[in-house]
C-alpha cells in the first residue's frame, strides 16, 4: 500500500458564468494538469461528477479520446468528496500510480426546489409549506443557539469573516467585504438567519491530480499527502433536512462519524490542524460544524468567533477562501474546492489569505440527505 | 383523526418495537403499524419563521400582497415523537424552545373555488 499525494490542483472560479458547467470542469482539469506539468495522456484513471450539470465523462472528447477509464460519481453533496476518496483508494490499493479527480456544477438561481415524492414524502408536506431546506438550517441553529447561548450577532460575524476572506481569494464569487451592520440589517429569510448568512447555489469546477509516493518522487513535484479521507452517512437519531418527525432520543451526526474516522486514519487530532474548511451552507452550519468536527465544545463558538480565533489571523482559521458563503455552492465541486484551498495553503500558495506556517489542512463537506466527507491533507 | 375532545393528529406505532412514527406509513410496511392518536400537548423543540413565499409545491398564497410570513417548528410530544408542524401564532418573537404547545387546526390556503384548506398545527398553550 502506498501513501497518496496530491501533486496538482486546479479550479475554475466559482460564481455565475456564461459557459456550461462541463466547460468549467474541463477548465479546472487543465489547470490541475498544468499545475503539475502533466498531460491528460499521463493519467491512468479519472473519477468525476456533477449534480445538475451532466455526466462528467462528457469531458472526454475535450480532454482527448485516449481510452483512459473515467468513472462518473453521483453522490449528492459529497460528490466531490466521493471522487477524491475513489481516487485515493485507487492509488492506495497499489493498482495505479497517477490519476485525476474532478467535480463541477451549475445550478438554477434561487433556493433548491424539491418534489416531495422524490424524497418519499407525501404531497401535503410540500403543499403546506414545510419542505424548504432553509427552514431546516434555521431550526437546527435556532435550537442549538438557545441551548448553547450563541447570539444572532455571532451568526453575522461568521458571514462578515466569509466575505472578508472571499475578497482576498481569486476563486471566490463574492469579492467585496460586507460589514456587520449591513449583514444584521439584511432581510430575515428564516429566523434567525438573514439574507447574507446563506450561501447561494452557484457554478464552478475543481480538479486534483493524485499520485503514489513513488510517482510523486519520480516526478520531483511538491506533493501534499492525504492523511485521512472518509465519507459517512447519517446514523439513527441525526437531525436532517425534510424530516416530518424525529425520534425523541437524539443521536449523533454523519459529520461526527466522518470526522472521527478521518482523524483515526491520520493518527492526528483537532489540535494538529492548522487550517480548517468547514461546510457553511449558512452561518449556523459553520458554528455547529466547529463542534461536530471536534474543534471546540458546544457553546465555545461565541467566544472563539468574537475573539477572532476563526479569522485568518486567529489560532483556528476557518474557511480561509470565504467558504460556501463567499464562493457559493456548486454541489459537485464544493468539497473539492475546500481541498484545493487546503492544498494551496499547505504549499504556501494562498496569496492574499495565506496562513503562516500552515502544515496540515482539514476539510469537511456536508449535505442532504445526511452525509459528510472529511479530508485531512499535509505534512 | 377524531379524539374525545375534537380532532387530534394521527400517527402510528410499530406493533413490534413500539416506536412512534409520523406520517402514518402506507405501502408495503403499513401492516407493521397501528394508527394512534398523537398527543395534543407538547413542548416546542425548535422553530423558525418562513419569511419569503415558498415556490411550488406550496399551495398557499404567494403573491407579495397576499403572502403572510408563518412560523413552523418541531413540537416534542412526550413519550411519542417530535413532530414538524405549522405553528399558529403571530407573536414570532415570543417563541422559545421548551414552551408548552397545544394542537390546533389552521386554514393555510384556499382552493380554486375559494374554499378554505386546513392543516394540522400547534400553538402556544393558553392562547386562544
Amino acid at each position: 500500500m502506498s501513501d497518496v499525494y496530491i501533486i496538482g490542483a486546479g479550479i475554475h472560479p466559482f460564481g455565475r458564468h456564461e459557459k456550461t458547467g462541463l466547460d468549467q470542469g474541463v477548465f479546472a482539469v487543465r489547470e490541475a494538469l498544468r499545475d503539475c506539468g502533466l498531460e491528460w495522456d499521463n493519467m491512468q484513471f479519472a473519477f468525476g461528477g456533477s449534480s445538475d450539470a451532466g455526466n462528467a465523462d462528457a469531458m472526454l472528447p475535450r480532454l482527448g479520446l485516449n481510452g483512459t477509464q473515467f468513472i462518473n460519481i453521483k453522490n449528492g453533496c459529497a460528490t466531490g468528496g466521493s471522487s477524491l476518496l475513489s481516487g485515493y483508494w485507487a492509488i492506495k490499493s497499489g493498482e495505479f500510480d497517477l490519476g485525476l479527480v474532478t467535480g463541477f456544477d451549475k445550478h438554477p438561481r434561487g433556493a433548491f426546489n424539491p418534489k416531495p415524492g422524490d424524497w418519499g414524502l407525501p404531497d401535503w408536506y410540500g403543499e403546506t409549506g414545510m419542505m424548504l431546506t432553509t427552514q431546516f438550517f434555521a431550526m437546527k441553529i435556532q435550537r442549538y443557539r438557545e441551548r448553547f447561548d450563541i447570539s444572532e450577532e455571532v451568526l453575522g460575524m461568521v458571514a462578515e469573516k466569509a466575505f472578508r476572506n472571499g475578497a482576498r481569494t481569486p476563486h471566490a464569487w463574492r469579492r467585496e467585504p460586507i460589514d456587520l451592520d449591513t449583514i444584521m440589517a439584511s432581510p430575515m429569510v428564516s429566523d434567525p438567519l438573514r439574507k447574507f448568512m446563506f450561501c447561494s447555489p452557484a457554478e464552478g469546477g475543481a480538479a486534483l491530480v493524485v499520485a503514489s509516493e513513488k510517482k510523486a518522487k519520480e516526478l520531483g513535484l511538491t506533493a501534499v499527502r492525504i492523511r485521512g479521507a472518509a465519507v459517512r452517512t447519517r446514523p439513527e437519531g441525526s437531525f436532517e433536512v425534510f424530516s416530518p418527525s424525529l425520534t425523541i432520543e437524539r443521536g449523533g451526526s454523519a459529520t461526527e462519524l466522518a470526522s472521527a474516522a478521518a482523524f483515526e486514519m491520520a493518527g492526528l487530532g483537532p489540535r494538529d490542524m492548522d487550517v480548517l474548511q468547514l461546510q457553511d451552507t449558512e452561518s449556523g452550519a459553520e458554528i455547529m460544524h466547529m463542534a461536530e468536527n471536534g474543534f471546540c465544545a458546544d457553546g465555545e463558538q461565541e467566544r472563539l468567533v468574537r475573539d477572532g480565533e476563526t479569522s485568518l489571523e486567529g489560532r483556528m482559521p476557518v474557511n480561509t477562501d470565504g467558504g460556501c458563503l463567499a464562493c457559493g455552492e456548486p454541489i459537485g465541486a464544493s468539497g473539492l474546492r475546500q481541498v484545493y484551498e487546503n492544498v494551496q495553503q499547505v504549499r504556501g500558495r494562498a496569496a492574499g489569505r495565506q496562513i503562516g506556517n500552515a502544515r496540515i489542512g482539514y476539510s469537511q463537506v456536508y449535505g442532504a440527505p445526511g452525509l459528510s466527507a472529511v479530508c485531512i491533507v499535509g505534512a | 383523526m377524531d379524539g374525545p375532545d375534537g380532532p387530534v393528529l394521527a400517527g402510528a406505532r410499530s406493533k413490534q418495537t413500539g416506536r412512534y412514527v409520523f406520517p402514518v406509513p402506507d405501502g408495503p410496511t403499513e401492516d407493521e403499524f397501528e394508527q394512534v392518536a398523537l398527543s395534543s400537548k407538547g413542548s416546542l423543540w425548535s422553530y423558525t419563521v418562513q419569511r419569503f413565499p415558498p415556490k411550488k409545491p406550496y399551495i398557499g398564497a404567494t403573491s407579495l400582497d397576499q403572502f403572510e410570513p408563518y412560523a413552523i417548528g418541531y413540537v416534542e410530544l412526550s413519550g411519542q415523537l417530535i413532530v414538524e408542524t405549522r405553528i399558529d401564532t403571530d407573536n414570532f418573537e415570543g417563541l422559545r424552545v421548551g414552551m408548552p404547545m397545544e394542537f390546533t387546526v389552521i386554514e393555510f390556503a384556499r382552493n380554486e373555488a375559494g374554499e378554505a384548506l386546513h392543516t394540522f398545527a400547534y400553538k402556544p398553550a393558553g392562547n386562544s
